[in-house]
């Protein structure tokens, strides 16, 4: 369970989070959506520790996160852009990242082999392209089997047959009870996958509720629209 | 910490750039020796550019490393690990490797050269700790830098100009406030000055040593007159060391107050 209370988050003179409340609780897929600069990667980041809050509390399990780290090895996170160290290749960093997380004797050949990437394996990570990139940065999110996964963008440099690919990955995890926090600007592969749907706008929770909810409620035919609506009434 | 010593270590012991790096000592410690009469002469002029050089190359080294490896550090934030510990292991990693370099670069040559069976042993010693201390100096400076700026370009800027500024600037500001103040008695205003300069103080450090009266200059006289030579050294060793210490402890703090 994931706990916010009051969350504030100030950059400076701009404030991000403006005393945001939330509850995620059971499995399934939580999408955070927002238009740009509504604070979904801020969000998301000071779940993970990476941005401190202004104010407010984060729990997960009950437990707050401040001056935590711990906490973290229960958390796969994706991040938006990953940018690798050039002069390692593929599989240096993963055979890295398996040896910070303390899990060494983890196996990625089945990942590797869903994602097709055994040609790339040794080649260096600053010779790959966007795509390929995402590829292993999805390796490196999913291979460690934590309860918690995050996923900033997933779908960004994906071509169609791993975008494919990527939502039987997130059902077969949502299917082991996980909870999965993700945003997305493509709204066909959000509603698609998303079980709860989370809108951001101007730093506070706008709607929460399934996307069917959210169809209803607007009275739009279908999901992007519905969408659109709540973007628009915003602005009237 | 270890692990990521360890990996950033690996990553620059990689890198191009160090060994450039090393090269150069091994040539320069080549040329000097076959060049010089002596090897107190050899020492004397290496210290003269490794007093300039190991504070920019640590400092262009520090700054490079953390902007290079940022996109990677926010991967690191994000896994099980104690921020101080990245950090840490990050400036460690760079701040060695660079002072393996010079220590191995300039090591080579002047053990070719027989200097186990030399008395200058304990000055060409005291000269590779200097330079050590002033990699770990410099590379610790510009990494709170470049924590400290977001913008590359600004960071990059700000750590050469601090750079310029100990090892250029610094002095002048010094000469013309003895010359304007020349009426008043200035000994320990300029031993505070100088100890508040790790550039300045290692030059003091090594003249010190190499007991050359003609280049102590003002200052190193003073610290002469005022601890003798052994005390001197000790006194410029520890303050030194608050140097080494010091950007650690803010690298650890500011780090962990910040957002990525």
């Amino acid at each position: 369970m994931i706990e916010i209370k009051r969350l504030y988050k100030n950059f400076g003179k701009l404030e991000v989070l403006k005393g945001i409340d939330l509850v995620i609780e059971g499995k399934g897929v939580y999408a955070i959506l927002g238009p740009n600069g509504s604070g979904k990667t801020t969000l998301m980041k000071c779940i993970l520790g990476m941005v401190l809050p202004t104010s407010g509390e984060i729990l997960l399990r009950d437990e707050s996160i401040k001056k935590n780290w711990k906490y973290r090895q229960d958390i796969d996170y994706l991040p938006q852009i990953a940018n690798f160290p050039g002069n390692l290749t593929v599989k240096e960093l993963i055979r890295m990242i398996k040896d910070l997380r303390r899990k060494p004797d983890l196996d990625e050949t089945p990942l590797i082999n869903r994602l097709k990437l055994e040609p790339y394996l040794s080649k260096k990570l600053g010779n790959l392209s966007g795509g390929t990139k995402q590829k292993v940065n999805l390796t490196l999110t999913f291979l460690f089997d934590s309860p918690y996964i995050f996923l900033d963008e997933p779908t960004t440099g994906l071509d169609p047959a791993a975008l494919i690919i990527l939502k039987e990955m997130i059902e077969e995890e949502k299917s082991k009870g996980k909870i999965i926090v993700l945003t997305s600007h493509i709204m066909s592969f959000v509603e698609e996958i998303s079980d709860d749907i989370i809108f951001l706008l101007e730093g506070n929770v706008y709607f929460r509720g399934t996307a069917e909810f959210l169809k209803e409620k607007t009275q739009k035919p279908d999901f992007i629209h519905a969408i659109a609506n709540l973007l628009t009434e915003q602005n009237v | 910490m270890f692990k990521i010593f360890k990996y950033s270590f690996y990553d620059l012991m990689r890198s191009r750039w160090n060994y450039v790096y090393l090269l150069f000592y091994l040539a320069l410690g080549l040329v000097l020796l076959f060049v010089s009469t002596s090897l107190s002469k050899a020492i004397l002029t290496l210290m003269n550019i490794i007093i300039l050089l190991v504070p920019l190359i640590g400092t262009v080294f520090g700054i490079m490393y953390y902007y290079s490896s940022k996109e990677f550090t926010e991967l690191l934030l994000a896994l099980p690990l104690k921020r101080s510990s990245i950090f840490l292991g990050q400036y460690f990693g760079v701040a060695i490797s660079l002072s393996l370099s010079l220590v191995i670069g300039l090591g080579i040559p002047f053990v070719i050269y027989g200097i186990f069976q030399s008395a200058d042993i304990w000055h060409f010693g005291q000269l590779l700790i200097l330079g050590t201390f002033l990699s770990f100096i410099f590379s610790g400076i510009s990494y709170n830098i470049a924590l400290h700026n977001e913008n590359r370009i600004k960071g990059f800027g700000f750590a050469i100009l601090a750079w310029l500024f100990m090892a250029v600037i610094y002095d002048g500001i010094f000469m013309i406030a003895l010359v304007m103040l020349h009426e008043y008695p200035l000994e320990k205003f300029s031993l505070i000055f100088s100890i508040f300069n790790p550039i300045d103080l290692s030059r003091i450090m090594m003249l010190l040593k190499l007991d050359i009266s003609a280049m102590l200059g003002y200052t190193g006289a003073l610290f002469k007159m005022f601890f003798g030579n052994y005390l001197g050294s000790t006194i410029a060793m520890l303050i030194l060391a608050l140097w080494t210490i010091t950007p650690v402890f803010i690298l650890k703090w500011r780090s962990a107050k910040k957002d990525f």
